[in-house]
């Protein structure tokens, strides 16, 4: 057992987990945060996708070690007292049918946006690869990811002025 | 004015935001994999790393030792807790229903074949302890191609089934042999749908609590049919259907997938009886791959006559369907489910099908988004398309004289089947505009002329399509065991607010939100005053479920019908408390009023509070506003439409990419547009994925290659265009909502499209077909293959994967 240090949605955790435990299983089994699902063994779908230090990880990718020290945020963590500009996107642009993904698409489209805060489709499509939707056919989720970007942009602007 | 008013505050037909949404961005979801029981243990399951082989000895006792396991059983361990898993469709007196237990105990017939089972107090110790089970198999020859499977001495997946033959029928409609003799054209081609795997993103899982304060079992599901678990569970048990409660909590997508009645679901019941404890089963991603059902997987030879001006006279299809090793709940239907499809929307004078299912040792196919559908409707978008070149003539044009004309319906195909409503025309020519069809012809012939290394390629599917499986009469005479009937319940609660009860099972659909608009709309109350509830045996305790693009037009019209009584029975209740004679009320925006006296009025949600304190009631009428309809509907919903695609492809590298795809789809009236489009969106794209990127390849072995998420491709966002999306609105004539179903339009509109598509742009090479998936490789060697002066398309990498191609010219010609 190996202690780890982590502070996952603003609450600080010390916990002994076993070296092979992956980061999700900590999050759900360990913390109950089971906002996060697993939609496959081999990272391709990304439906476990959080924040590690604020850049999205697939949290089936890492092991829970391997976050020690680090800040992460999941989908629960995401509203702070009301929806974060992807979840109001999201629910506006119907970009979710059964919202598997959901999840983990969205935790990838707040990393894309912190990277590039006015992407065009193009680079919305690149910048969602790693996630897959069965449901949607991805037009509506990049709809929803396209007007965060603007209603971000607009409370930046707001912010600034 | 109150007309005006009336209809501005309509919900029907708008874009309401979903419901169920808020739970499912914030990650408040209640997936099956979310459920943790005091105590709960978990199950792993031991899968057969062989396609076909005698189980000579399992011995599960090595795994009991090893840390935190609790129990191990074989399948011969629990062979008395349960019996041949439910398969609930004959399809023909011939059928041969192999035994299928939850657990292997003589042979395992395919890679994925469960073996035995681990619980343990923790998933990683259950996966752990089945290393150390220890099993001694001696292997047979697999036999993986259904051809192959056919022929006489080949290896028996069932000792007892001879050349692995499931079933054989035929049917025949006119006289296609008379309809040859007159013919000018007769075409004959090869289509494979290649088998697909479902790839719903949440993958299956079950838990099973032996206890609860009902008393009852309760079965937690990743599941489309909760009341079919039930129902079946407690006949495979013996364990009493009543002692039994199925939740279908959120469901993350099925496509069919999860319309079935699994093993594991079986296994997980038994043992947490067995044990008194609370079970966790969780598919992992390689195990669905290998455990879930399979779609598609169909061989289809086809042959069409039709005269020199593009009119079709017959069409004779042989179809050879691969059932996998066993049957599961509906696999041999699927076909069957694809029979009456195959005129589409063509005045076809004769039809022949003969049809057959063949084991081979691969995964069961079962239903896959349209089952069956999207099959028949591959052959005869591609085989029009075929007449269209050899006539020289547009595909469009083609098509045109061969519809069924708007002002011909009602009209009953060659197969007998009575298409209520449908505007072909329109759906075209709104299509064939947004596409700018002309214009895309022109910008072809230049590339043509030009020798462009990218050549564009148009493709059209004029597709139309059965839903709703109706009514139960019917099924029973196709061989189904169930009905097509569905449940609702509607009841407005003391404090006016409304609750539905629906027996539909959605995973992903929308039915809180598009029910709750029908509710709210019969009723006349607020839509955030209506909640529906659904998935849950006890709540719903009849029902079947979400499947075949049933849920709207069979379960969102039980809930109107509920709705009407309800207000039927608030009508009498507000005549009696505002002392009118109930033929003087009207009933508008939810309230009752009195004709020629606006200022009386009593609203419906005030009628339900006296119908609940029940201090007067009109003599003979029961407390509070409920009531139940459960709805037989009379046929089918006929949707249709036409899609239009145009690919660029790369003559080089064989790259095709898809540059414009435009749906206009007739699914009749519109509840919720903003979920239509969602179900379209999400349909095409799983269409696309057939024919560009997906297959489920098996080696001869029958070892599945593409085992993982790595292996299969499933498409990306990168992968997939955006798509024009539109609609016309022919109201079908059979419900009185006059809605149709959405759900795998989509999916069966759109694979011929782009198939097509991808000819078009390689017949002036001499290509006249490519095998699906049309990926560079196979595309690049169409080419080759044509340009060397060898028609059709190479082999693909499985058997049977060329397309054999000739065309006739015959009769007089």
């Amino acid at each position: 057992m190996i202690r780890i240090n982590v502070t996952v949605d603003g609450v600080r955790h010390s916990d002994d987990v076993d070296p092979r435990l992956l980061l999700v299983h900590y999050l759900r089994d360990r913390l109950g945060l089971v906002g996060t699902p697993v939609g496959c063994d081999t990272s391709n779908c990304g439906a476990c996708t959080v924040l590690v230090d604020n850049r999205s990880a697939k949290s089936c990718t890492l092991l829970a070690v391997q976050a020690d020290g680090a800040e992460i945020t999941t989908v629960q963590g995401l509203a702070n007292g009301q929806w974060h500009p992807i979840q109001k996107a999201f629910h506006e642009s119907h970009a979710l049918q059964c919202g598997y993904c959901t999840p983990g698409m969205m935790m990838a489209a707040v990393d894309l946006l912190n990277e590039n805060p006015d992407p065009s489709e193009e680079e919305i499509r690149h910048g969602l690869e790693g996630n897959l939707c069965r449901c949607t056919g991805y037009q509506n989720i990049v709809r929803a990811v396209h007007s965060a970007a603007l209603a971000m942009g607009a409370a930046n602007a707001e912010v600034s002025a | 004015m109150t007309d005006t008013l009336d209809k501005a505050e309509s919900v029907l037909g708008q874009p309401m935001r979903r419901k169920e949404d808020a739970r499912l961005i914030t990650g408040q979801t209640q997936w099956t994999d979310n459920v943790v029981l005091p105590g709960m243990l978990h199950m792993a399951v031991l899968r057969s790393p062989m396609a076909h082989a005698r189980i000579a000895r399992v011995d599960v006792q090595p795994a009991r030792h090893q840390p935190g396991v609790v129990a191990a059983f074989s399948g011969t361990d629990l062979a008395d807790s349960w019996s041949t898993l439910p398969m609930a469709w004959t399809v023909s007196e011939d059928q041969k229903t192999p035994p299928h237990l939850p657990l292997a105990t003589d042979k395992v017939r395919y890679v994925g074949d469960g073996v035995a089972v681990v619980v343990a107090t923790d998933p990683y110790a259950a996966a752990d302890a089945l290393e150390a089970i220890q099993v001694d198999y001696d292997p047979l020859p697999a036999v993986v191609d259904m051809p192959a499977a056919l022929t006489d001495g080949a290896p028996l997946v069932h000792d007892d089934i001879p050349n692995n033959r499931c079933f054989t029928f035929r049917l025949d409609h006119g006289d296609f042999e008379a309809t040859r003799g007159r013919a000018e054209v007769i075409l004959k081609r090869r289509f494979y749908n290649q088998r697909l795997i479902p790839n719903a993103i949440e993958p299956r899982a079950v838990v099973v609590a032996p206890t609860s304060p009902t008393g009852q079992t309760t079965i937690w599901s990743a599941t489309q049919v909760p009341h079919f678990v039930r129902v079946f569970v407690a006949l495979n048990t013996g364990v009493p259907e009543h002692q039994i409660r199925v939740i279908a909590p959120d469901v993350g997508g099925g496509f069919g997938s999860k319309l079935d009645v699994y093993a594991e679901e079986v296994i997980t019941f038994v043992v947490a009886r067995k044990l008194g404890k609370p079970v966790k089963w969780t598919e992992s991603r390689s195990e669905n791959y290998q455990a879930t059902i399979h779609g598609r997987d169909v061989i289809q030879d086809v042959e069409l006559t039709a005269m020199r001006d593009g009119r079709v006279l017959g069409l004779k299809v042989d179809l050879t369907a691969d059932m996998g090793a066993y049957l599961q709940l509906l696999t041999p239907c699927i076909p069957l489910l694809g029979r009456y499809m195959y005129p589409a929307i063509y005045k076809f004078e004769s039809h022949t099908l003969t049809c057959q299912g063949v084991f081979t040792n691969k995964t069961p196919t079962d239903a896959y988004r349209g089952a069956g559908r999207p099959e028949a409707t591959y052959v005869i978008e591609r085989i029009i398309d075929e007449l269209a070149a050899e006539l020289s003539m547009d595909p469009i044009e083609v098509r045109r004289r061969n519809w069924i004309k708007h002002e011909e319906f009602p009209y009953t195909t060659v197969v007998g089947l009575t298409y209520d409503s449908g505007n072909y025309e329109a759906a075209t020519e709104k299509a064939l505009d947004l596409f700018r069809y002309d214009e895309l012809r022109r910008e072809q012939s230049e590339r043509r002329e030009r020798g462009d290394v990218v050549q564009l390629g148009l493709g059209v599917s004029t597709y139309t399509e059965m839903c709703g499986l109706a009514p139960s009469r019917w099924l029973g005479e196709q061989g189904y065991i169930a009905g097509g009937w569905e449940a609702a319940t509607v009841r407005i609660l003391a404090t006016g607010r409304v609750e539905v009860v629906t027996g539909t099972s959605p995973h992903g659909q929308g039915h809180e939100t598009t029910f709750a608009q029908i509710a709210a709309e019969t009723l006349g109350v607020p839509y955030d005053d209506v909640d529906v509830i659904h998935g849950d045996t006890l709540t719903a305790p009849f029902g079947l479920d979400t499947y075949g693009s049933r849920s709207l037009a069979v379960g969102g019209v039980a809930v109107q019908r509920a709705a009407e009584k309800v207000v039927a029975k608030a009508r009498a209740l507000a005549s009696h408390l505002m002392e009118v004679d109930a033929g003087d009320l009207e009933f508008r925006a939810g309230a009752f009023g009195v004709r020629g006296t606006p200022d009386v009025k009593k609203s419906i949600q005030e009628v339900a509070f006296g119908a609940f304190s029940a201090h007067s009631l009109p003599e003979g009428m029961e407390p509070v506003l409920t009531a139940d309809h459960i709805l037989d509907p009379e046929v089918f919903s006929f949707p249709h439409g036409t899609h239009l695609c145009a690919v660029e492809v790369d003559t080089e590298t064989g790259m095709v990419k898809i540059r414009s795809y435009v749906a206009v789809d007739d699914v009749g009236k519109v509840v919720n547009p903003m979920i239509v489009d969602g179900q379209v969106h999400g349909g095409v794209a799983q269409g696309i994925a057939q024919a560009l990127f997906e297959e489920a390849v098996y080696d001869a072995d029958g070892n599945l290659v593409t085992g993982t998420m790595v292996d299969y491709l499933v498409p990306t966002a990168l992968d997939l265009p955006s798509f024009v999306t539109d609609r016309t609105e022919t109201p079908a004539t059979t419900n009185p909502l006059g809605v149709k179903g959405v759900g795998e339009a989509g999916t069966i509109a759109s694979t011929p499209a782009v198939v097509n598509a991808v000819v078009d742009a390689l017949r002036q090479f001499g290509v006249s077909d490519v095998q699906m998936p049309c990926s560079p490789e196979r595309v690049w060697r169409a080419i080759q293959h044509a340009k060397a002066g060898e028609a059709g398309a190479p082999r693909g990498t499985i058997a049977y994967g060329g397309s054999q191609t000739a065309t006739t010219a015959g009769g007089s010609a």
